[in-house]
């Protein structure tokens, strides 16, 4: 999973993108089993970014299109410290529904990075710089774990991002779960 | 090299003489916490990965504490806690506070150390960024994913990275009688910033410690995950022991950063300088004393929540509150019904504190997290428009009380009473000055 590159459409945010942006909790009542509920996470997700904040530089830029359930942008590109603020893992559920694979971020909230990787959803590629004053919202990226690079094949630029580390074979597991049974440590189903 | 308290929890309860921050560890679980919002689908992943007759790995040691979403109509919301009620009989949970039931307690973090199970040395996680307040009683306890609390339920253990230390020393010996911890913690947080304690541990002590009640060391626990913390602590003393001893019977050993522990950093404060702070929207270390935002004009104010709806928050609260007419709309939320029955039984100059609260005007809720974040539309205090409020609750991120054209200042239960009085942002020693003479 980690080896492989991830190429799309970047959609760009400022720093402290908190969890109650990212899914406000009016609507975590939905459940996350049924397939008709779920759906709901994907058509809020980022619903609660201010709007002249969303989808930057020019703000006022949806994540999902009004009535839409999934998005065209792919990868998120965040300030310092995305995803603070509470552990309701319905945060990055939220964007794995709504199509997101990955976030670039110098840096991210501790409960929110450990909730991407041990539930399998999303991707949390550090980056050496802030790239949230590079990208523009639109801009094609790609991905390049085995390199560590990232580039922004519209502005013909190319960046470095930190290699995942210890959650590594996690992320590769495919969560946390996936990662224990491969190890032996639980025995549990499938 | 000796080490710092949360490395002791983390070494014990993986089995290792020693760990060292950045290293990871597996370690066994005394308490899983969770709620109405996370319990559902925790429960769900635990099923479909351990099978649909799974049991949990310890009755004994899991608790069910629904609070967010309670005295709504929402209908989703509603069938939440019914998936909680029915996990709670099939697996015959005993620590299970469900609403509308004689056992029914309200906000999670307060219910935690009210029924005993916040006690020194041990390891708590729960589905709730809040749960770092418990280590004001020197547990190690942070907030988790519904993944990870469904590992927890299957197996009672978790991996964990050890975090560095931060180390936050008081000096002084007695609070000035206008300041409260959240003044402290709104002031820390300005100075380091939400993202400046991530993947640490913030731990409190010196002498100035000593002086603060269980209340005054939870508020300050309660918002590291602001800060971005991983979890919060303060060493136990005769305090800690005592509240503990008095709500449980089980065994617990507390443990103690050795003098010559390695921190990550240290920082000085010394209390009898500290004044009364707000935060300002929209992120809590946007900081400014209540001084420089004096006449601020507000809508709303708000006392309640994990960390501003304790007992001794309404009794600060009702201290200036008394005698006063309010300006502007004011919401009384009580944390738990503990708490809640002690607003008719907790006195001022011979006068129940609900009384004082209802004469001048103030809208009393339930006892849950209300309007704290947002929630259904028809959530009690919860801002739906272009509302400014004060409010005593610990996050304001655009929109955490509803709508996202609303504006939300933190600050402490007397600087959210002064204002209410005054329908603008006041520093509440105008106030404490005629009490105290």
């Amino acid at each position: 999973m980690s080896k492989q590159k991830i190429t799309g459409k970047a959609f760009v945010l400022g720093r402290n993108i908190d969890t109650d942006q990212i899914i406000p909790a009016e609507h975590l009542v939905y459940s996350l089993d049924d397939p008709e509920e779920r759906k709901f996470y994907g058509r809020y997700a980022l619903s609660g970014v201010p709007d002249e904040q969303s989808g930057l530089p020019k703000g006022n830029i949806p994540l999902v299109e009004e009535d839409a359930f999934e998005s065209d942008f792919n990868i998120i590109v965040g300030g310092p410290n995305f995803g603070c603020g509470s552990s309701r893992e319905h945060a990055p559920a939220s964007l794995d529904i709504a199509g997101v694979e990955a976030i670039i971020a110098p840096t991210f909230a501790r409960i929110f990075y450990r909730n991407s990787v041990d539930g399998g959803f999303v991707i949390p590629y550090e980056s050496l710089e802030n790239l949230s004053q590079e990208v523009e919202t639109g801009d094609k990226l790609e991905i390049d774990p085995e390199r560590q690079t990232v580039t922004n094949t519209t502005q013909n630029k190319s960046y470095n991002i930190r290699p995942l580390g210890s959650v590594a074979d996690i992320v590769n597991a495919g969560g946390i779960f996936e990662f224990a049974r491969k190890e032996g440590m639980i025995d549990v189903k499938n | 090299m000796g080490m710092t308290l949360t490395e002791k929890i983390l070494a014990k309860h993986s089995g290792a003489s020693s760990v060292e921050p950045g290293e990871s560890v597996w370690v066994d679980v005394d308490v899983l916490m969770t709620h109405d919002v996370c319990g559902p689908p925790s429960i769900s992943i635990f099923r479909d990965q351990f099978g649909e007759d799974a049991r949990v790995w310890d009755k004994d040691k899991l608790v069910i504490i629904p609070d967010h979403y309670i005295f709504t109509n929402d209908k989703y919301a509603n069938r939440n806690v019914d998936i909680l009620r029915a996990f709670a009989a099939d697996q015959d949970l005993p620590h299970f506070y469900d609403v509308g039931s004689e056992s029914y307690k309200g906000v999670c973090h307060i219910a935690l150390p009210e029924e005993g199970f916040t006690r020194p040395g041990e390891v708590l996680f729960g589905t709730d960024s809040h749960t770092c307040t418990a280590g004001a009683f020197g547990q190690f306890a942070t907030g988790i994913g519904n993944t990870d609390a469904a590992f927890i339920m299957g197996t009672g253990q978790l991996w964990v990275k050890v975090p560095e230390t931060m180390r936050f020393e008081f000096n002084g010996t007695s609070m000035p009688p206008y300041l409260m911890a959240k003044d402290i913690i709104l002031k820390i947080i300005g100075d380091i910033g939400v993202d400046g304690a991530t993947y640490r541990t913030m731990e409190f002590g010196g002498p100035g410690i000593s002086c603060m009640s269980m209340e005054d060391r939870m508020t300050l626990t309660n918002m590291v995950i602001e800060a971005g913390g991983k979890n919060g602590v303060v060493e136990p003393d005769t305090k800690t022991e005592a509240y503990v001893r008095e709500r449980t019977n089980k065994d617990f050993e507390a443990v103690y950063s050795d003098p010559d522990a390695e921190y990550h950093s240290t920082y000085q404060y010394n209390l009898e300088e500290m004044v009364p702070m707000v935060a300002k929207p929209h992120s809590p270390d946007n900081k400014a004393t209540a001084i420089e935002l004096e006449g601020t004009k507000l809508d709303r104010a708000y006392i309640g929540s994990c960390t501003g709806g304790k007992l001794s928050d309404f009794k600060a609260a009702a201290e200036i509150i008394t005698g006063h007419d309010l300006k502007i709309d004011t919401y009384v939320v009580p944390a738990t019904t503990e708490i809640a029955r002690g607003l008719k039984t907790e006195t001022l100059n011979g006068r129940p504190l609900i009384e004082i609260f209802k004469e001048a005007g103030c809208k009393i809720g339930n006892a849950s997290c209300a309007a704290c974040l947002g929630g259904p539309s028809d959530t009690f205090g919860r801002l739906n428009n272009q509302e400014v409020c004060i409010s005593t609750t610990n996050r304001n991120y655009p929109g955490r009380m509803g709508s996202k054209d609303s504006a939300v200042y933190l600050a402490s239960p007397y600087t959210v009473a002064a204002s209410a009085v005054t329908g603008k942002i006041t520093d509440p020693r105008v106030f404490i000055q005629e009490t105290v003479i």
